[in-house]
């Protein structure tokens, strides 16, 4: 893949000739599908409908715009992602796009994505894209990363945007439940991300990233974790009580909640040695339990939506 | 048997723009779809809202003459 990599064979600094799928890669296709998912559920459980087409193209292209950032994340990031081993392999440390051509990519497919939902539904849901994108872009990859620990906590708003945008793009507003959505991704970053770190301590303090491990210590960033998802839990079962939750919703929530809080004590009740003894396996549990507990809320949002259109949920 | 190797920049290339050929013509497709969705479900045609649109009682307005006639 890379045997032509950097050796400037194509007179080009820096970078080969990219294939399409090396575009493609650069708009973090697994950050995108999450960002689908939850935008997704954001606009089924809004109590208007669109016409098809505008919804398809609303969805499209807050996918892109999510897309678009993580294509700018990754220019602006592209230093330590060399040396990252989880981010050595994207396109730009690895020599396939260069620099500027993920730049200028970015920079285009922020713009036309921001125009482009405008176009299909409302200014609304179009500035909300951009300052998503915007938030993304400068305030956590250029501002925070790099600056202060507290970077995943409120950089992770970025990523819980989308669902906010969704429900704009069907009402042409922000109600309490797209508040209550954009809050439950809020809180749940920053264990999710914990989690991450702590099994992955190496890579970023290889790459200078304060990242809470690093700064103040693998068992004060144990503590945040459970802190973090006991302050989740009041705000996941609100959501039940707005007319987007229900029985389901509810159920759904007390259960991935008391999961999640137990997967967080596990990991609050290790320390380094016990972690490393079985290869931080509670650690990485909870982190793949918190991709699961994700998926099951907004799941259980597109399940009440369902619900809703037969005349049955809400509490 | 191929006289000579294919170079995999060529395959890249070709990957490349195949997919820009198919993103733009998806776009294309998309903008027309969309077009004919916003008309079809009666949003707002401001063009016909002006001169030479009609009344609320259905009688035609007529058309303005641009420059006034001063005889």
């Amino acid at each position: 893949m890379t045997d032509i990599g950097s050796s400037g064979e194509m007179g080009r600094q820096g970078a080969a000739e990219p294939g399409f799928s090396d575009f493609v890669q650069l708009l973090k296709p697994r950050v995108m599908s999450l960002v689908v998912f939850t935008a997704l559920a954001g606009m089924i459980a809004a109590p208007v409908h669109l016409p098809p087409v505008s919804f398809f193209t609303a969805i499209l292209f807050i996918a892109l715009g999510a897309g678009a950032s993580g294509a700018l994340n990754m220019w602006w990031d592209a230093d330590i992602d060399a040396l990252m081993k989880r981010t050595a392999r994207r396109p730009i440390p690895a020599g396939l796009i260069a620099p500027g051509e993920a730049l200028g990519f970015g920079a285009a497919l922020s713009a036309g994505s921001v125009i482009m939902l405008w176009l299909a539904t409302n200014w609304v849901a179009a500035a909300l894209l951009a300052f998503t994108i915007f938030f993304y872009v400068v305030v956590y990859s250029m501002g925070l990363k790099r600056l202060t620990p507290q970077n995943i906590v409120i950089g992770g708003a970025a990523g819980a945007f989308p669902p906010m945008v969704g429900w704009a793009a069907m009402t042409g507003s922000v109600s309490l439940e797209a508040f209550l959505m954009f809050a439950v991704i809020f809180m749940w970053t920053p264990p999710h991300f914990w989690a991450l770190a702590l099994f992955m301590k190496e890579d970023y303090s290889n790459a200078g990233v304060p990242m809470l491990t690093v700064t103040h210590g693998r068992k004060s960033t144990r503590r945040h974790v459970l802190v973090y998802t006991v302050l989740l839990v009041p705000v996941a079962l609100a959501l039940a009580f707005t007319p987007v939750g229900g029985p389901v919703y509810l159920t759904a929530a007390v259960v991935m909640n008391a999961g999640f809080v137990w997967g967080a004590w596990r990991i609050v009740m290790r320390d380094e040695v016990m972690a490393e003894a079985d290869r931080y396996k509670v650690e990485k549990q909870v982190f793949s339990f918190s991709l699961l507990y994700l998926f099951v809320l907004f799941g259980a949002i597109l399940v009440e939506a369902g619900l809703h259109s037969f005349g049955y949920g809400a509490l | 048997m191929a006289l000579r190797a294919e170079h995999e920049i060529y395959r890249r290339r070709f990957s490349r723009n195949v997919g820009v050929g198919v993103v733009l013509g998806a776009f294309v497709l998309l903008s027309f779809l969309l077009t004919v969705e916003k008309v079809t479900h009666g949003d707002p045609m401001h063009a016909l809202e002006g001169k030479g649109a009609v009344n609320p009682d259905g009688s035609a307005i007529t058309a303005q003459p641009l420059v006034k006639d001063t005889n």
